[in-house]
């Protein structure tokens, strides 16, 4: 059985070009570090906001489970080398926060094509063929070597996979991994993605049962959410009540039926997530 | 046959099977079968002192009617009914029971069991358990955390 794959999104850019913090910037109402988030914990068993040090109090940053950086000025590979020194016994799926059209259909491929018996996975660019270092799975392997790596004087993460034995793969759909580095790309690719709409917030209603119900320490709460579908409401309420159970685990009801993970919510609504079932 | 023949309820007091039996008598019927569960003292190797049951109950009804139409529709059997315990259970305590009446017997003992995994896998019933260690644990849900997925077989929604 290969090890199991943890998270990490990469937010603790200087974001130079941009000129803001690029974890915030939003795209349809949505802050991209939430929508990158939101995104990874589908198809992770963990998933962390790799941060710096002084970025651990942010209020954006603060909703998710953090790992700080332990150097400074190496870039991205430092929240790596971070997250392997904390769980050396996990693959690693490293996202870059600043990438606005990446999809589910990409992580899925990404996860079901991983080689663990390879340093890393990882996919081609889709304007270079270049390995691209972060959208990228890093075997348990790759940590002593790109430890080795960076203390050769050398931080640069695609270099690393470059020299390293690397499963690349075809992007699913191409252009998913372009990010965006200025104001002007932001302003273009913000347009594009505008027609999706902003969640605003509805009162709604979740009841719980069992486990969750013990996890909660309630049997229901009313809540205000600017959630877009009932699986991202259960992982902000996972991370409020430090459910245990992965949303996969789970099935979800709204107003007494089942109904899919992906479903609006409506103001009014009642929302039951259903654990592992045990009758008979 | 049809909705107005089968019936599942949920209760928190213990089953009289008796008068469940009497329930399904049919002069159509020559055949009756019936499945019960029952409480267990031992579970994965460990003792087993009582049970709680805990049900989403709007749903399970409305699941379980749906269970029964089903079996009524793919079965040429008269009437179905099931019967689901809820609160705390002692070992050898009835927590469900499920009876079929039919013309003949092979389709009297399908439906039951039709209805008896459909039971299990799509109602959203829990089961905690308590051990004789003092321990206790929501079965099915308690290495879910760790290992992603594997429990979502337990949800089929055929």
């Amino acid at each position: 059985m290969s090890t199991a794959v943890y998270g990490l999104v990469l937010s603790g850019g200087t974001s130079s070009r941009m000129q803001r913090d690029k974890a915030a910037l939003a795209y349809a109402g949505r802050r991209q570090l939430e929508r990158a988030m939101s995104l990874l914990e589908r198809h992770v068993a963990r998933a962390f906001v790799s941060v710096r040090t002084d970025q651990q109090a942010d209020a954006l940053r603060g909703q998710y489970p953090q790992i700080a950086d332990t150097q400074s000025g190496l870039g991205p590979v430092a929240g790596i080398l971070a997250a392997q020194a904390q769980h050396p016994g996990v693959a690693w799926l490293v996202l870059a926060c600043d990438l606005p059209r990446l999809d589910d259909a990409t992580l899925a491929h990404l996860l079901s094509a991983r080689d663990p018996a390879r340093t890393a996975t990882a996919y081609r660019s889709s304007q270079n063929g270049l390995p691209e270092p972060l959208c990228a799975i890093y075997e348990p392997r790759s940590a002593a070597l790109l430890l080795a790596h960076v203390a050769a004087g050398k931080p640069c993460p695609r270099k690393f996979l470059l020299g390293s034995d690397v499963k690349l793969l075809d992007q699913p759909a191409p252009g998913a991994l372009d990010n965006v580095n200025t104001p002007e790309e932001y302003a273009a690719v913000s347009a594009g993605l505008q027609d999706s709409g902003a969640s605003p917030a509805r009162r709604i209603t979740v009841q719980y049962y069992a486990l969750l119900r013990e996890q909660a320490g309630r049997r229901e709460e009313p809540i205000e959410t600017t959630a877009g579908s009932a699986r991202e409401l259960y992982l902000q309420l996972a991370h409020r009540h430090s459910f245990t159970l992965a949303a996969e685990t789970l099935r979800v009801a709204i107003n007494n039926e089942f109904c899919d993970w992906s479903s609006a919510l409506r103001p009014g609504d009642v929302v039951v997530f259903i654990p592992p079932v045990a009758g008979g | 046959m049809g909705a107005a023949a089968s019936r599942f309820h949920f209760t928190h007091h213990d089953l009289d099977t008796a008068t469940l039996r009497t329930a399904l008598a049919d002069p159509h019927c020559g055949g009756f079968v019936s499945f019960e569960g029952w409480v267990r003292d031992h579970n994965e190797g460990r003792r087993v002192t009582h049970l709680e049951y805990e049900a989403f109950e709007t749903l399970a009804v409305r699941e379980g009617e749906r269970i029964l139409r089903e079996a009524l529709e793919r079965y040429p059997v008269a009437r179905a009914g099931c019967v689901h315990r809820l609160g705390t259970l002692d070992i050898g305590a009835v927590a469900v029971w499920v009876g079929v009446s039919a013309p003949h017997r092979s389709e009297a003992f399908a439906a039951c069991r039709y209805i008896i995994d459909e039971v299990k896998h799509r109602l959203p019933i829990w089961k905690k358990e308590y051990y004789a260690d003092g321990d206790s644990g929501w079965v099915n849900c308690e290495t879910c955390a760790a290992t992603r997925a594997p429990h979502a077989v337990r949800h089929g929604r055929s």
